[in-house]
């Protein structure tokens, strides 16, 4: 029994400790180089002045009805998107490393090559925590209407890790299959396809033709909602959002996990 | 001069099989623009009864849309083949030929644009397919054609521009966003004198991409319009002129410096 536990302690500590290694060296490398950091931040910020500010004039539409007003009801899309990038953005840092070699061996080396997943994804969360910051900082400035309590403002955030992790294992799971950074299109563009099929500009039911129906069952369009309700101080729809989210990680976390054994047996 | 162009030929064969070989970057590219004008005009067909409104198609509208995504899809794709290069030590080998920065370059866009060719031939094709207006007339074909290069030229010159300066492969992927943000900032998805607010007005003005869209769009809706095509030639030509200058200048920095 206490060879197992033993065991098990040992696993966990050989996988954390190149989970650290790998988030440390990802984060570093994001942080202190610009042409990665700039781009990862200011992309949401263009998207929120564009849909906020460009197509404000929806909120005065019949049947739009929701009460904090339209750059309350796109900051819950672009918080969401934000995160969900990062988690891309997450997928061509591994791209990248596989790319060049250095994956090769980072493998050779790690007693635990899970850990080199979830190091990823560590770094990847803490994009997505910076991100997040200034664009709650930025949608404060210019006067967004928040009713949420401190806990629904961590259900928030608590939402948007769950989608940056989860995008982060399905763009892991592209990146490990090809090891190419010419495999980003195909990392990012099914995530704008998915993201684009929610209720982006207008609620739910005042969506028509084929974009409403595939929006009712669009794994992202609960959560979407569910961050919604959470700024106008409601938990409504929260617990399938976090189902639906838990439901990403663990798909794309066993494709992800799938993508580490090719890139085993292709040698890195 | 035969062994230059021999040389400007193999480098564009070159960058245009490695794009073909990687369906992953290449299907996206002809794809996900046609997407996007399926949300847009399933989601905003209701813009068409508004008051002074150009059709009463939004797809005809929207068409316009995938010219200048898949523009942003060759600045992507080139910038990062030509990142990848600089990443891998390939432009250090080539350093050491004959082979001049200025052939170089036109290899390397030479094999984006064969790549442009093929979005243009099948964007104009979903057009017809899905039944849009094309106010120009078969005639107006060749027309769109040549601008729909030249556009996607432009984007490329921007991509090996940035590629260059970057040389970081991962940093130019992450680039996509925010170029593709400055399509929401145009005069897409609305005319610009249907657009309400007065900040996003100005924005849409000032985007050279607005003139871009104005371009491809008038084919569509208005037919062939002189002010909307030599503004459409005219800021293509500039970009150009100032991104394939600025490349060249990057490249004789990366050349040396390798």
């Amino acid at each position: 029994m206490t060879g197992v536990a033993g065991t098990t302690s040992g696993a966990a500590e050989r996988f954390w400790g190149v989970a650290r290694a790998v988030a440390w060296r990802s984060t570093h490398n994001f942080v202190t180089n610009p042409a990665l950091f700039l781009p990862a931040m200011i992309f949401p910020l263009f998207f929120f002045g564009a849909f906020a500010g460009g197509l404000s004039g929806i909120d005065s539409s019949p049947g739009f009805d929701y009460p904090n007003g339209y750059t309350a009801f796109e900051f819950g899309f672009v918080l969401i998107q934000a995160s969900a990038f990062g988690g891309v953005f997450t997928g061509f840092g591994i791209a990248r490393d596989f790319e060049s070699g250095f994956g090769r061996r980072l493998m050779l080396a790690a007693p635990n090559r899970l850990g080199i997943l979830g190091g990823y994804a560590i770094a990847g969360l803490t994009r997505a925590l910076m991100v997040d910051a200034l664009l709650f900082a930025l949608a404060l400035l210019v006067g967004m209407n928040l009713s949420s309590n401190a806990a629904e403002l961590l259900a928030l955030l608590g939402l948007a890790l769950v989608v940056n992790i989860g995008i982060a294992m399905w763009a892991a799971g592209i990146a490990l299959r090809f090891r190419s950074i010419q495999a980003g299109p195909l990392m990012q563009t099914p995530v704008f396809l998915i993201l684009f099929l929610t209720p982006v500009y207008v609620p739910q039911d005042l969506l028509a033709s084929w974009v409403e129906k595939v929006s009712a069952v669009n794994p992202i369009s609960p959560i979407v909602e569910s961050s919604r309700n959470l700024i106008a101080g409601s938990f409504d729809g929260l617990l399938l959002a976090f189902l639906c989210g838990g439901g990403l990680i663990l798909l794309f976390g066993i494709w992800a996990v799938s993508g580490m054994r090719r890139a085993e047996a292709a040698g890195g | 001069m035969s062994a230059q162009l021999d040389s400007i030929y193999e480098v564009a064969r070159r960058s245009f099989l490695r794009a073909i070989r990687q369906p992953a970057a290449f299907v996206p590219a002809i794809v996900f623009p046609l997407f996007l004008v399926a949300v847009n005009s399933a989601g905003l067909d209701a813009a068409t009864d508004l008051p002074g409104f150009p059709t009463d198609s939004y797809v005809t509208f929207a068409l316009a849309i995938p010219f200048i995504q898949g523009g942003t899809f060759a600045l992507l794709n080139t910038g990062t083949d030509v990142s990848t290069d600089v990443e891998t030590g390939f432009m250090n080998r080539l350093a050491m030929t004959p082979l001049g920065g200025p052939s170089l370059l036109a290899g390397m866009l030479g094999g984006a644009m064969a790549i442009a060719v093929i979005q243009t031939v099948f964007y104009i094709a979903i057009g017809f397919v899905v039944g849009a207006d094309f106010a120009a007339g078969i005639g107006g074909i060749p027309l769109l054609f040549l601008l729909s290069l030249t556009i996607s030229f432009a984007f490329s010159c921007i991509g090996t521009f940035t590629a260059l300066r970057l040389g970081n492969s991962e940093a130019m992927q992450s680039m996509f966003p925010v170029f593709f943000v400055f399509l929401f900032f145009s005069s897409m998805a609305m005319p610009r004198d249907l657009i309400v607010q007065d900040w996003f007005r100005t924005v849409a003005t000032i985007n050279p991409l607005s003139y871009l869209i104005e371009g491809i769009r008038s084919f569509y809706v208005t037919g062939i319009d002189g002010e909307a095509l030599a503004l459409a030639f005219g800021i293509s030509a500039l970009l150009i002129a100032v991104f394939l200058s600025l490349a060249a200048a990057s490249l004789r920095t990366t050349l040396v410096r390798t």
